[in-house]
């Protein structure tokens, strides 16, 4: 409960703070079911967490292999925060929400502060 | 009870006797280990402890296959990036840039920051297939290195899923036909930290890195190689600006061919007491003895023999700089400098304790590839022991012979024998694969040192036994006539008292035959006077004889005449009667 209520918090800086601009990448190698899921899973949490503010960019690694060497990717599917700064990278289907949205710093876990 | 069935195997028909395919690895000498190379296709995990030489190794195997096997190469760094690779291995003559920019060689830098990465769900490592996929059809690869891709294990939060997908990586990169490298860190009582080994079972090797009495030894050893057979020894190895060198360079057999050319000793006598011919060339020549008994000198002059024939001579030095040998060796007569001014001699000298001792020998391997020389001395070769054990030196000095009896070339050795020690016995233990052995003496008399040389052995030629004196003069080394005395060889003021001797009985001898001769001239001509004389009896004689004769016609005649004179008539007709004498008596 608490946690949530931090988070709202946080949430309503966001928005009283000058709008941010979100980017974020999100890496696969094919149509694969985990790809879809992954995507799904992402956009849901967008829309939530995030909504008018983020740009989701979808790579097909299969189609545009060289673009796995400019940010790193070595497991798939991965997400990337481009922007905000610092670049943030969260692996997997996305499928632990939890999980997703400390990665994309959308709710610090004992990171309050920082 | 059922009985036991042998089923044949493989089922149905025999094994196929084709030799395991392998590419040669480009690192100098692990083919001759390996009979061949890396297994083609393969994985091979090169593993060992922090700083021996890993990744060196991969980029060597990638930079050799591109640029002369014609197998270009993906190197995938885990640990450095691209440019501190290439600044890396810079300084072993690899250009990586023209490499990559010849498309003969891919570097992808994989980064794996464990704090970066949040994990969210279920994931593979596409990626890096995909990675490794685009690298390997950018240059169109044969080779691949993956460097250390263990590194994974501290980067991955799922060691579960990442074990799986190695398990599959190689099954990818064997279905892609890749020659792979892999290296590894050495763990605790396992090859590798993480157990790669479990993944790449084809070929293992292990490289070392230790330091023994503040001496560093790299060895590699193949601890593995399935399907074929290798060197199972640990061989050391060098890492310098040629790159990676192991020893043995040479074959491990003994099958070098001989010649019956003979390369004189530079000294006539000595070549005399090598049944007249010296050396056989590309034979293995020791010389040993105590300090202060030649053996530089003796090396100095077979160097000096063999420029002066038009051969090409290196010199190994151990002991002093080769300023001063050449003025050293002046003092006996021998011109060293002349040769050195030609550049059919050249000198190497070093400290044995520069380097250790497979430097020493990997230096001297890469001198005699480059100058090709007819002669090699080693000037004293049992200084390399204080570099390593007795053992190590041995196996090496074997090497040495062995990789220059291949090459035909005359191999000079010198080695110094302690005081106490037995003098026909070398501390390294090599006289066994000596062909002439030479052994110089000092010997202690009538308060004189001297010096003999004698020949303890010498593979397949007719050779003195004798202990002989030699001397070193001001025009190098010349070998006195033996005399033997009560207690041995005669040397030194010994051997000139006797020589002095031998001379005074032989000016006796001389003045005796002097003697005889005239004697005999003398008997000669007295015997000449007496058969003059006899002759003139002898003539005086004749000459009596034929007076008598002379006289006895004259009285005949006269005798005749007188009886003619009184019946004249008888006279004329006794001449006519005497004729007709016959038919008168007939008629009668």
């Amino acid at each position: 409960m608490k946690r949530r209520t931090s988070a709202t918090a946080r949430q309503k800086q966001a928005v009283s703070a000058p709008p941010e601009r979100w980017e974020l990448r999100l890496y696969v190698a094919g149509q694969t079911a985990r790809s879809a899921i992954a995507l799904a899973n992402l956009e849901r949490i967008c829309e939530e967490h995030l909504k008018g503010q983020y740009h989701i960019e979808l790579i097909d690694l299969l189609k545009n292999p060289r673009l796995a060497r400019g940010d790193q990717i070595l497991a798939l599917p991965t997400l990337v925060r481009k922007l905000p700064a610092p670049m943030k990278k969260i692996i997997g289907d996305l499928s632990n929400e939890e999980r997703v949205l400390i990665g994309l710093d959308l709710r610090p876990l004992g990171r309050e502060g920082t | 009870m059922s009985k036991k069935v042998w089923l044949p195997w493989p089922p149905g028909g025999r094994l196929p006797l084709q030799p395991l395919p392998k590419v040669p690895s480009g690192v100098h000498g692990l083919d001759e280990i390996t009979g061949g190379g890396l297994p083609r296709g393969r994985p091979t995990l090169i593993c060992g402890g922090a700083g021996c030489g890993k990744t060196l190794f991969a980029m060597e195997f990638l930079v050799r296959g591109a640029t002369e096997h014609g197998e270009p190469g993906v190197f995938m760094a885990f640990e450095e990036t691209a440019e501190e690779l290439a600044a890396n291995v810079a300084s072993l003559g690899f250009d990586l840039r023209r490499l990559v920019a010849q498309r003969k060689l891919a570097i992808d830098y994989v980064r794996v920051e464990r704090s970066e990465i949040e994990e969210t769900g279920e994931y593979d490592l596409e990626g890096l297939f995909v990675r490794l996929q685009y690298a390997i059809d950018s240059v169109g690869a044969k080779r691949v290195v993956l460097d250390t891709i263990e590194s994974l294990f501290s980067g991955l939060p799922n060691p579960a899923v990442l074990r799986a997908e190695l398990r599959r990586l190689f099954r990818w990169l064997k279905d892609r036909k890749m020659t792979v490298v892999i290296t590894g860190e050495k763990g605790e009582g396992t090859l590798t930290r993480q157990g790669l080994e479990e993944y790449v079972s084809d070929c293992v090797i292990f490289l070392d890195h230790r330091v023994t009495d503040q001496t560093s030894t790299r060895r590699l050893r193949v601890v593995k190689y399935r399907g074929t057979t290798h060197g199972t020894n640990e061989y050391p190895f060098l890492i310098d600006e040629g790159g990676i060198s192991i020893l043995p360079v040479t074959s491990l057999g003994l099958a070098h061919r001989v010649t019956n050319e003979r390369v004189s000793t530079g000294i006539p006598r000595l070549d005399e007491m090598l049944g007249g011919r010296g050396y056989f060339k590309g034979s293995t020549i020791l010389v040993s003895g105590t300090a202060g008994t030649g053996k530089t000198t003796f090396a100095a002059i077979l160097a000096r023999a063999a420029t002066e024939r038009g051969d090409r001579c290196l010199y190994f030095c151990f002991e002093e700089s080769p300023d001063q040998l050449v003025r050293n060796m002046r003092s006996v007569g021998v011109d060293l400098k002349s040769p050195v001014k030609s550049g059919t001699l050249e000198i190497h000298a070093a400290r044995p304790s520069t380097h250790g001792l497979e430097r020493h020998l990997v230096t001297m391997h890469k001198v005699i590839n480059q100058r090709r020389p007819d002669v090699v001395i080693v000037d004293p070769v049992n200084n390399l022991v204080r570099v390593g054990t007795l053992l190590e030196t041995q196996a090496m000095i074997i090497r040495l012979i062995d990789f220059l009896k291949a090459r035909g070339i005359t191999t000079f050795f010198t080695s110094l024998t302690g005081g106490g020690d037995d003098l026909e016995q070398t501390d390294i233990g090599i006289s066994s694969l000596i062909d002439t052995w030479l052994n110089l003496e000092v010997v202690k008399n009538g308060g004189e040192r001297n010096r003999t040389v004698a020949i303890v052995k010498s593979r397949g030629m007719a050779h003195s036994n004798q202990t002989s004196e030699y001397i070193l003069g001001a025009r190098g080394v010349s070998i006195a006539d033996t005399y033997l005395g009560v207690s041995g060889v005669l040397t030194g003021s010994a051997r000139l008292a006797k020589e002095a001797e031998d001379e005074a009985a032989a000016r006796v001898a001389d003045r005796a035959i002097v003697r005889k001769q005239g004697e005999r001239e003398r008997r000669r001509r007295q015997v000449e006077a007496q058969i003059l004389l006899l002759r003139e009896g002898l003539d005086a004689d004749d000459a009596d004889l034929a007076g008598a004769i002379q006289e006895g016609h004259v009285r005949l005649q006269a005798e005749t005449l007188r009886m003619a004179k009184s019946r004249p008539a008888f006279v004329a007709r006794g001449h006519r009667g005497k004729a007709k004498g016959p038919g008168v008596r007939k008629r009668r």
